[in-house]
């Protein structure tokens, strides 16, 4: 199959006219070697396919980011399974001078090129005007388009050029220049600076400046208050504030039809199939594994749709801006924002999003603290822990003191997480490492609902593929560990329960809820439980929250339905209240109860700072391209976690 | 020798040179090249980093950045 690369400088209208050109027929896959998704895309003209690879935007072929440097590594090398036939360069119209550099380089190289001029509104609102025929004679062996990808100007002329692959009677350039090696900076200065001055003269015979640009003035009228010195965080803050607000409230009502629908299809399923071990596999672990993966699209897909229309207005290069000098100190990056507040929604996508960071020990230290954030699969287990030990009461007559604890538990994270990196910097001291910013400032634009929705579509494919199977292999051997037990000590155990005389509903629930919990007890995971009991009694937990922390590791969320079937409490429609009930009532052999504020807080601290999710794991490993720093991460925060938990459960006794 | 660092807002500068290091052909491919006429637009909340206007395009930079940035500031 054919390959049409598309390239071209950051904030160039790229990824618009990639979506133009693919719509929803695009996916992501792997460049070979490096950990940089690519972006591919299929365009039919007849019977034969042409495939659209969308590059990282770069400002040229020597990138300094991971995200980057797949541009150079494919383009360096003609023999690469990726080498375009057809390389679409997006040239913004309203910065030809800096845009050119990275054309020049590849049309340098002997590629066949088409040089799309877009943004061309932009540039005649600056009062710019480009002689395209000059622009030609210039660089003679390129097709050069006008075009608008916001607006779909241009894309007829493009499809054509694709469909020629280069065929339109211009050959590339024959005498291509060689590359300049990745590591000489000082050959790659020269060369750079030589391209701008002949760069220069082309500008000054291609482009014809009028005065007085308006939309500049637009942009920093509006930033004199977006980055104002206070102005500026307040309104970041209550930003944050609103899209949270909105992703919670707004995501409860999906994740409760989902909820509902798994519950409804496993019983559904148990009915209509034979009894047996498929069933069960199906019914316990297989539908619910799935329907704990989906249940977190809706908080995701909110979270991501509100901070994509931030970053396709421009706002988000501005946060990055104001919040720099404040992550500094702590060995992180004014970029470590969006990934930390993604974090808190999923670390998954949160650690994906570290890929703009240029600097590596900041990019490791934002991947490594960014799990710490308190996710949206906390949030059941904060909710169950805090209704059952913190008193519903309210202080100063108005502040929700269960409210105030969960809002308390966000910020243990972000300290927490900012703490880490902390100690981090210190270890990083040694291989010092030249940090590196440097980021555009785009003009504020209307954001383009298309890219914004393709960009959430992706996230959700991306959390859904890579975690979702993590989750649900974990969900079947947590469900094989809870269903088998050695020899038939777990036929016993349910034997010995007597079975009810009057056969009522309410009678014959609660036999088989105390069944579930003997089982469970002389299941492998109650062994478990059991076995690792004595390493937890300091924190207050017994051997039954042992087996909830375990299944954790799933999801953090499993706790929940543990606990409920642990203590033989059928949950109906998801009423937390016989659970807690219940709990409360829950007392050691010497009367003295399990769930106390000091076992509860404790709980709470252990569940903000351990790394129970296999999938977020699964993700460093792929980012780092290395075990060792998901195995640093699974053992620091469980040191941090277990620490915390004693020291809460100690001083609360 | 003045840097752009030290510059005062919104005072047109010419670079004169970028100081050997290995940030330099990152700062030169985002235009930073000798001869270039630029101004600080407005500064970050601490006053770092900076917003620089290179040709109608907003660059921003943190001060350390600015700091390889060799410029004269015009009269």
């Amino acid at each position: 199959m054919k390959k049409v690369g598309l390239f071209g400088n950051p904030n160039t209208g790229k990824s618009s006219l990639f979506n133009r050109l693919t719509g929803l027929k695009q996916r992501v896959g792997n460049f070979p070697g490096v950990t940089v998704d690519k972006q591919l895309g299929k365009l039919k003209f007849g019977h034969e396919t042409v495939q659209i690879i969308d590059f990282p935007g770069t400002y040229s072929i020597y990138p300094r980011s991971a995200d980057e440097q797949v541009v150079y590594k494919v383009i360096s090398n003609p023999n690469h399974a990726d080498y375009p036939d057809l390389a679409l360069v997006v040239v913004d119209a309203s910065n030809l001078e800096r845009n050119l550099l990275l054309f020049s380089q590849i049309y340098d190289l002997g590629v066949p090129t088409v040089l799309v001029l877009n943004l061309t509104d932009v540039a005649s609102k600056n009062g710019l005007v480009i002689n395209i025929d000059q622009l030609q004679s210039h660089f003679p062996n390129t097709t050069i388009i006008r075009s608008n990808a916001r607006v779909g100007l241009g894309m007829n002329e493009i499809h054509a050029a694709i469909s020629q692959l280069g065929n339109t009677g211009k050959s590339p350039k024959s005498n291509s220049v060689p590359l300049i090696a990745m590591d000489d900076p000082a050959a790659q200065s020269t060369d750079t600076t030589a391209r701008f001055e002949r760069i220069k003269r082309i500008v000054a015979d291609v482009v014809t400046k009028k005065e007085n640009p308006a939309s500049r003035q637009f942009s920093s009228r509006l930033d004199r208050w977006l980055v104002h010195p206070v102005l500026g965080y307040v309104i970041f803050f209550t930003l944050l504030l609103v899209i949270f607000q909105t992703v919670f409230s707004l995501a409860a009502y999906p994740m409760d039809w989902i909820d509902m629908a798994f519950a409804n299809l496993s019983e559904w399923t148990a009915a209509a199939i034979p009894e047996g071990l498929f069933s069960r596999l199906l019914t316990e672990a297989i539908i619910p594994g799935i329907g704990g993966v989906l249940i977190f699209i809706p908080q995701i897909g909110l979270l991501f749709l509100l901070i994509s229309i931030l970053e396709e207005t421009g706002y988000m290069a501005r946060v990055v801006f104001i919040m720099d000098k404040l992550m500094r100190p702590f060995g992180l990056n004014g970029k470590s924002v969006v990934p930390l507040i993604s974090s808190a929604a999923c670390a998954i996508p949160g650690v994906m999003a570290t890929r703009t960071i240029q600097s590596w020990n900041e990019r490791l230290t934002t991947i490594l603290v960014a799990p710490l954030m308190s996710c949206s699969a906390r949030i059941p287990v904060y909710t169950l822990l805090i209704a059952l030990v913190i008193p519903d009461q309210k202080i100063w007559g108005f502040l929700n003191l269960q409210g105030l604890v969960l809002f308390g538990m966000y910020a243990l994270g972000l300290v927490m997480a900012l703490l880490v990196a902390l100690v981090i910097k210190q270890f990083f001291r040694k291989r010092a490492e030249l940090s590196v910013f440097l980021l555009e400032l785009p003009a504020y634009k209307a954001p383009r609902w298309a890219n914004v929705g393709l960009e959430v579509f992706q996230k959700v494919k991306l959390f859904v593929l890579d975690a979702g199977k993590i989750i649900l292999a974990i969900s079947i051997v947590l469900w094989a560990l809870a269903s088998f037990g050695p020899g038939d000590n777990m036929e016993k155990a349910a034997a010995a329960i007597e079975a009810p005389a009057d056969k009522n509903e309410i009678n014959v629930t609660a036999y088989e809820d105390r069944v579930a919990a003997a089982k469970l007890e002389h299941s492998y995971m109650g062994i478990l439980g059991k076995t690792i009991e004595p390493v937890i009694r300091p924190l207050g937990y017994d051997w039954k929250m042992g087996i909830s922390l375990l299944t954790s590791f799933a999801a953090r969320e499993v706790f929940v339905g543990s606990l409920a079937t642990i203590y033989s409490v059928h949950q109906e429609d998801d009423d937390p209240k016989p659970l807690i009930d219940r709990l409360r009532s829950e007392k050691y052999p010497d009367g003295k109860p399990v769930y106390t504020l000091a076992s509860g807080v404790s709980l709470l601290v252990f569940y903000a700072f351990a790394m129970q999710c296999m999938a977020t794991l699964a993700v460093v490993k792929r980012e780092t391209k290395s075990w060792k720093w998901p195995l640093i991460q699974l053992g620091y925060m469980g040191v941090l976690a277990y620490l915390g938990a004693f020291i809460a459960y100690q001083l609360l006794k | 020798m003045k840097t752009l660092a030290e510059a005062k807002l919104h005072k047109r500068t010419t670079i004169t040179g970028i100081s050997d290091s290995d940030l330099k052909p990152k700062l030169l491919e985002m235009g930073l090249y000798t001869g270039k006429v630029v101004s600080i637009l407005f500064k970050a909340p601490f006053g770092d980093p900076i917003a620089v206007d290179v040709d109608g395009y907003v660059l921003s930079m943190r001060l350390n950045e600015a700091s390889l940035v060799q410029i004269e500031e015009h009269v």
